[in-house]
């Protein structure tokens, strides 16, 4: 317990030591206090480069992914400089120059059902900066079963939101969400895109919600969840309640433990080979490009969005955006074989198994996409 | 006239629209007019059965329908009903069972299925 400041700390820090509601009391409280961040992506760069700011005694950092130039477009905490990093080095090293006054700890792991509850225990608040499903449903139980908050944020292509679960006192994210959409409803953000700035403006809400806490001062966000629009500029909040059924926190609650989140989702959290329609659909981009040299006409079908098709195109190609194919499948011939490809493969699977059901049988997936096409077959292509 | 919020996930099947102008005086007739408009929508919001999916909010003002009377609670001219979705960020894959019906099945949905 550290019960006084240093000249030098009484110096950075006074800008908080200024307001009666963190003075110097107020600093100490958050010198005392541990968070943990569970992602170092979107949301992760700003809450955590936020609560070293802020002089946060110790920040965890969970993450197991190295740092790509594709990151950079938002997650500000890595640099040119550190692609090819491991993220949570990367971003140890960033925050630990913002202020070497704290401490770092970093977990270069999956988080999953083995390590949750002996890495978050020793936390008082908990960060979900995560960017799947089935992470953020072990995220919740973690702190429902801890008794922490989980201060929760999320955000697609220019929506966020953003709210406080805290067991104890209010709604658990299962409350709102008791499961997950199936797998391949919901685009992802590598495939549907994200502002660069909006998990900025998430992940901000996030770290400002955990110096409330932290420091006891203003209102939570704990039963309501904040909505964020940036193309309209809107912030609508409404109202979360306690859900009596839910089967982590409810009263009759029957998850007890931790569970197989991936299996719960029915998708993989973590990189696997996902995009895969089954493997009696794959095509590989060298098999595709052998055939096409005998079969020049075969059909390709390109189910990804028009604007995409600027970035990167492959000669000849039909497009039928993958949220046309099911009005639009009357342009498309049942007896012809074809190849079906979006960027990386996932939303082709999506259109095949569309098409599967209204009975065409002649498809195969592209494995890898386009993005695959561009590394191995056709290198003018840029990858995006 | 009332107001229906459509989040960005679900705007591909709303021809882009962020609003939709829909009539009814409760939350079931406002849906049916909404797919009536969007037909393509229809499998996002409801199963098989008819039922709402698990997954899928919607709010009236400030309020969860689960919270009030379900499909069936009224609504009224200059209401604003939000539809709240599930929204994970960053990179999940989707991966569908190339088998599966119309829109897929959450675990849970296909559980039930299997029960019955």
């Amino acid at each position: 317990m550290i019960e006084e400041l240093s000249h030098q700390q009484i110096l950075r820090y006074s800008r908080h030591l200024l307001m009666p509601e963190v003075g110097l009391q107020g600093q100490l409280k958050l010198k005392n206090s541990s968070v943990l961040v569970i992602g170092t992506g979107g949301l992760g760069s700003p809450v955590a480069l936020y609560l070293a700011a802020a002089g946060i005694g110790r920040i965890g950092l969970v993450d197991y992914d190295i740092v790509d130039s594709s990151n950079l477009q938002r997650q500000v905490i890595h640099g040119t400089s550190t692609v090819g990093k491991l993220k949570v080095e990367s971003a140890r090293d960033r925050l630990l120059d913002l202020n070497p006054d704290i401490q770092i700890d970093v977990y270069n792991e999956p988080y999953t059902s083995e390590n949750a509850l002996r890495i978050a225990k020793d936390y008082d608040i908990i960060i979900d900066g995560t960017d799947n499903f089935p992470t953020r449903y072990l995220t919740n139980d973690v702190a429902v079963f801890l008794g922490k908050p989980n201060i929760y944020g999320s955000i697609f292509r220019f929506d966020g939101q953003v709210s406080v679960f805290y067991a104890k006192e209010g709604p658990c994210y299962r409350c709102l969400f008791p499961e997950p959409p199936p797998p391949g409803l919901v685009p992802s953000c590598a495939e549907g895109g994200v502002l660069g700035v909006l998990p900025g403006t998430i992940g901000t809400l996030q770290a400002t919600e955990a110096i409330k806490i932290l420091l006891g001062i203003g209102e939570p966000l704990i039963g309501k969840l904040l909505l964020y629009n940036a193309l309209d500029m809107s912030f609508d909040f409404v109202k979360l309640k306690k859900n009596p059924n839910c089967r982590v926190c409810g009263p009759n609650a029957d998850i007890k433990e931790l569970i197989d989140y991936e299996e719960f989702c029915g998708v993989p959290g973590h990189h696997a080979d996902d995009t895969s329609a089954g493997v009696a659909w794959d095509i590989t981009v060298q098999e595709l490009q052998e055939r096409l040299t005998r079969e020049p006409n075969l059909l390709l079908l390109d189910v990804r969005e028009p604007h995409e098709l600027e970035i990167a195109a492959i000669k000849g190609a039909k497009n039928i955006p993958l949220g046309e194919v099911a009005q639009r499948m009357s342009e498309l011939d049942s007896a012809e074989e074809m190849v079906v490809f979006c960027k990386r493969g996932s939303r082709s699977a999506r259109a095949i198994e569309i098409l599967s059901s209204a009975g065409f049988k002649k498809m195969k997936n592209l494995k890898g996409g386009i993005n695959a096409w561009a590394e191995e077959v056709d290198q003018s292509l840029p990858l995006y | 006239m009332t107001t229906l919020r459509i989040p960005t996930p679900l705007r591909a099947y709303t021809s882009g629209k962020s609003e939709v102008q829909v009539t009814g005086v409760k939350i079931s007739e406002a849906l049916t007019d909404l797919t009536n408009q969007f037909p393509a929508i229809k499998p996002h919001l409801f199963n098989e059965g008819g039922e709402l999916r698990p997954f899928v909010n919607l709010f009236v003002g400030e309020n969860n329908i689960k919270d009030l009377q379900g499909v069936d609670t009224p609504i009224k001219d200059g209401d604003r009903i939000m539809l709240i979705p599930s929204i994970a960020g960053g990179s999940l894959i989707p991966n569908p069972s190339p088998n599966g019906e119309g829109s897929p099945l959450s675990l849970w949905e296909r559980d039930k299925v299997r029960a019955k």
